[in-house]
This record gives structure tokens, sequence and C-alpha cells, in this order.
């Protein structure tokens, strides 16, 4: 076999957009990143001697690298470190929970006002547009206020303000998917229209998807960390990258420390999230070029 | 032209329709309701309770009491303070300036610098610059607003001691020097984000147009370079930009929360943070409401100047 024709061969679309995936060194090293990340979130605490809510009023404000402490000890004496991991589980499992919600409802509200249109879609797309109107920050608050804060109502809520880029992505692809023919087969066939819906359209529109899912990853845990900046997310002393940077303000003279290593792990996750989604879009979908 | 106003001016007052039904259905998630602040005192007994209940119409049909919270938010009357009694609109419009300040100064930063990058990243693509220009813009994207804000404090102020860490002047001192220095930190928090977005839109908006046949025809018949990015490209990159700033409005408004916070600027979001730890629930569904207006006037605003700039809006 000559080398020209061994460039010929097809490759299966799978092999193609990893080849792709492959090029964008950036969103490699994002995957990586997250890899990192998660799997030291996961074991990492195993492997530490202390404990994240254990305090020792001696030796608090230990700086980093000084004795036992890696990262430091924090104004009660809690080892950063530690606590850092801790706060990983809770803010990276926030970041993915409320993904899979946000998506859950966007693709339900995007699936059926495309697939519907008319009053319906109509409807449910100004529901849309209404619930951007409002800055997130500001609607995340005022829910957080309202309802007992803790991982499971900080999850949903974050959901709640995340659902509709979703919807909007997935009513465009399903609105234009179901004037194609395999949609229209579908429904000779006699298929129901739930079935078309979600059996033929959304997995159709499945590479904008992964890629809004990924961003959104990125987007749901940026808000944990706001929330829980404000002191409306997850509530001490249980641990999150954002609650850790709660009280770093005040000792920012005396302690910067406690300020920098929950900063560049939300900075790092966010940015890998990012970087992971763009080289998705461009892996699964080289047409796809929104900014 | 009129017909397009029209249509989207209908649109913006469904718009407005639907988003004060979210927020009244919000204020009426509140536990115990409207009314949970007198339920908390202890001196309320259940009747003083019914009688309130009775006096701010409580006790009447959930539609019918939207019907008439909405018709007086539309006429000022946006309810009082619990805190001092102060009606709602004006506590806002009192803090409004200062955010207002730290959102236009903001801006202009994030206008000047976005597009600056992004035109230079679209004519010279894939260049070194552009690709870190890009890197660089999808961080600033990813850095928590308030950790950024930590990190300017922590180096102009703790360590340089060039900027101050906070508020927006020094007590007994009102000098337009002096406030100038208090708004640059904040200022350049909350233009991060923002500069970020706008040389990003500009970058693809700028590659658009370069790449279309007119300007092909300008070089061709011999035109300077500079001629052409100036009269023909520019202008017409340039035009897709108003809708950002429509579009950037909500992001401005919850980045000025964040930076507010950080810096103790007395704004609008400081006002939101403090009202929410007062569980003065009135302002706080005050700024919502305000807020979300002022997004979708926003927007209303952008695509009519939108239009008005660009024929061929109109008729699509």
């Amino acid at each position: 076999m000559t080398a020209a024709t061994l460039s010929t061969v097809q490759l299966s679309p799978g092999q193609a957009a990893w080849r792709r995936f492959r090029r964008h060194r950036l969103a490699l090293v994002g995957a990586v990143i997250i890899l990192v990340l998660v799997l030291g979130s996961a074991f990492g605490p195993y492997l530490l001697p202390f404990d994240d809510t254990y305090i020792d009023i001696m030796k608090r404000f230990a700086p980093p690298l000084s004795g036992a402490h890696i990262l430091g000890t924090d104004e009660l004496g809690r080892d950063v470190l530690a606590r850092l991991m801790m706060g990983g589980r809770v803010s990276l499992s926030i970041g993915i929970v409320a993904m899979v919600i946000a998506m859950v409802v966007g693709i339900a509200v995007g699936a059926f006002a495309g697939f519907y249109g008319g009053v319906v879609g109509a409807v449910l797309m100004r529901l849309v547009d209404a619930v951007l109107c409002f800055p997130t920050i500001f609607l995340l608050l005022v829910l957080a206020a309202l309802i007992e804060p803790g991982f499971v109502t900080t999850t949903v809520l974050i959901a709640a303000t995340a659902w509709m880029w979703v919807a909007r992505v997935v009513e465009a692809q399903v609105r234009s998917l179901r004037e194609r023919e395999f949609a229209v087969a579908a429904l000779a066939f006699g298929s129901s229209n739930l079935r078309i819906m979600f059996r033929e359209l959304v997995p159709n529109a499945i590479a904008p998807i992964v890629v809004a899912a990924t961003l959104n990853v990125a987007k749901a845990i940026l808000l944990e960390s706001y929330l829980s900046y404000l002191g409306y997310g997850i509530q001490p002393p249980a641990a999150s990258w954002g609650n850790m940077l709660n009280n770093a303000q005040i000792y920012l003279t005396s302690a910067p420390w406690l300020a920098i290593a929950p900063g560049l792990a939300i900075t790092l996750a966010v940015t890998s999230f990012n970087f992971l989604g763009d080289g998705l879009r461009d892996a699964l979908d080289p047409r796809m070029n929104i900014p | 032209m009129a017909r397009y106003v029209v249509n989207r001016l209908a649109q913006a007052i469904m718009l407005l329709v639907i988003v004060s039904a979210i927020g009244f259905a919000i204020l009426h998630l509140a536990p115990g309701g409207p009314l949970s602040q007198f339920a908390a005192s202890a001196q309320m007994t259940q009747e003083d309770l019914d009688r309130v209940t009775k006096q701010l119409g409580l006790d009447r049909s959930l539609p019918i009491q939207y019907l008439d919270w909405f018709g007086r938010m539309l006429k000022g009357d946006w309810g009082k303070s619990y805190r001092d009694g102060e009606p709602v609109l004006s506590v806002i419009s009192s803090h409004l300036g200062a955010t207002l300040e730290l959102m236009a100064t903001a801006t202009i930063i994030a206008v000047l610098l976005g597009c600056w990058i992004g035109i230079l990243g679209a004519l010279r693509r894939y260049s070194p610059f552009d690709m870190l220009a890009t890197v660089g813009a999808m961080i600033a994207l990813s850095i928590p607003t308030f950790w950024f804000g930590l990190v300017i404090i922590y180096v102009f102020s703790v360590t340089l001691g060039w900027l101050p860490s906070g508020n927006r002047q020094t007590i007994g001192d009102g000098s337009f020097l002096d406030l100038l220095h208090h708004l640059i930190a904040p200022a350049l928090v909350l233009a991060l984000v923002e500069t970020a977005m706008w040389g990003r839109f500009m970058r693809s908006s700028m590659l658009e147009v370069i790449n279309q046949d007119y300007i092909r025809t300008a070089r061709a018949k011999g035109m300077s370079e500079w001629r052409i990015l100036t009269v023909h490209a520019l202008r017409n990159a340039l035009l897709p930009m108003i809708t950002v700033a429509g579009l950037q409005l909500p992001t401005l408004l919850g980045g000025a929360l964040v930076a507010e916070t950080v810096f103790t600027w007395p704004g609008m979001g400081r006002l939101f943070l403090d009202s929410i730890g007062y569980r003065d629930y009135p302002v706080v569904m005050g700024i919502l409401m305000f807020s979300a207006t002022m997004v979708l006037i926003g927007s209303l605003l952008a695509d009519i100047l939108y239009a008005v700039v660009d024929p061929r809006i109109r008729v699509g």
C-alpha cells in the first residue's frame, strides 16, 4: 500500500473529531487539569494526616511550607490543603450536578419549544428571555436568601439560573432539525412526538449540547464560588472553594495564602472547563464557531 | 422602521409582564410571604397579623394582588424600606449614582481596550498577539471577579500602597483626584471580564467583515490599507457592537455587585447585599426588578439603535 492510498482511508466521524480535539492543545491541558483536580479532591483527603474541620487554635495562621502543613493553616488552625481538597469535592460536585439539572431542564424546554413552535414555543422562549433579564447573581442571591442554604439548595438554585442558555441552543437546533428528512420519516413511521423529539432530534443535536454542558460546568463552579463567598452558599464548617475565600479578605494583610490557594483552584478549574468546551466545539463541529 | 420599533416595543412590554410575574412569584415564595418581617417580631399576635394582612390586601386572590402590585410599580410606588421607612425608589436612586459611575468607567475602559485588542487580533489572525489575547480572554472570563479584586487589593493596596483598598472617597476629602484614586481599582476589576467579552466579539465581527467581497474590491481598486480599515471595515464591524453593549448589561450589573462588595463601594449592589442581610424584602425586590427592567430597556434601546444605523436589520 502506498502513502497516497493510505491518506484516503476514511476516518469515522469519531476518529476525525478526536484528531481535531488532539490538535487543540489547550483543551487537552484542560482535560488533564480537570482529571488531576477531580482525582486530587476524591482521593487526596485520604493521604493527608489532617481532617478538614479539625480546629487547632494553637497552630493558626501557619504559613505554607512551614512544618507539616503544606499550604499552611487558616484562622482556626485548620489545614488549608485538606480544606482545599474537601472544598474541591463540594465545588466540583456542585458544578457537575448543577450542569446535569440545567441540561435536563434546558433540553426539555428547548425540545418542546423547538418541536411544537407556535404558541407553545413562543411562550416557552419568552419565559427564557424573561429569566435572562435578571442579572444571574441578583436572582441567585434573592433565591438563596429566601431558602435554607446547603449543598442541595445551592445546586438546584445554580441550575435554576443556568438552564436558559441550554434551552436556547436546543430550541434552535430542534427547530431546524425537525424539517429534515429523517424527522419527517420518523413521523411517517407513526413515531410519537415524544419519541421523535428525544430519540431522533435531540441526539442529532448532541454536539452543541455537549459543548453547552461543558461550559455550563465552568459557569456553575464560578456561580458557587460567588454565592459561597458572599455567604449564601455552602455554610461553614463544611468547606467549598468559594467559602474558603469568605474570610480571606479580612486576613489579606497577615495571611495572604488563605486567598491564594482557593482562588487559584477556582480559576484553574473554570479555565480548564472553558478550554475543554472550546476544544470540543472545534472537534465536534468545525462549522459551528460562536464567539 | 416604525413597524420594527412598534414590534420590538410590544415584545419588550410582554417581557416586562413576565418579568414582573416572576418577581411577584419570588416575593410570595419567601417564607411567611411578604409578611415575614412582621411575623418574626415577638410582639405581633395572630390578631395583629390578620389585621395587617387585611390592611395590605393580602387576603385577596393572587391575580388581583398581582395586578394591584404591578399597577403600583408602574406608578412608582415600590413600597417602603423595612429599615428606615424610606420609599424604595428613593433608596435605590440614592445609591444608583455610585454604581453608574463604576459601570460607566469600566465600560469605557473595556470598550477602548477590548475593541483595540479585538481589531488587532482579527487583522493579525493566529499571530502570537492574537493567540495571547485569545487565551488571556478565556482566563479573564474564568477568574472569579471577587478574587481578582482581592489580588488587586493585595498587590496595589497592601504591598505597594498605591491605591486605597475600598470606599468611594477619603472621609473629609471629596476632591476629584481623591474620587478618581478610589475609582481605579474597582473599575479595573469590573473592566476585566468586560474587556475580554468586547475583545472576543470585536475580533469575530472584524473577521467577518474583512473577508467580505467589498473589502477585496476596495483592495483591488488600490485603496490604502489604512483607508480600507478605517472607512470600509471598521465602520461595518463596529455596528454589531451596539447589540453587544445591550447584551453586556446583565453581566455588567452582576459584576458591579461583586466589585462593590469587595471594595465596599456604596452602590446599588452593596445596598442589595446589605438589604438581603437585613431581610429588607421591599428593597431587595425593588433592586431585583429595577435591574431586570434596566436590562430590558437596555436591550430594547440597543436593538432600536442597531436598526437605525443598519437598515438590513429592519427587514429581518
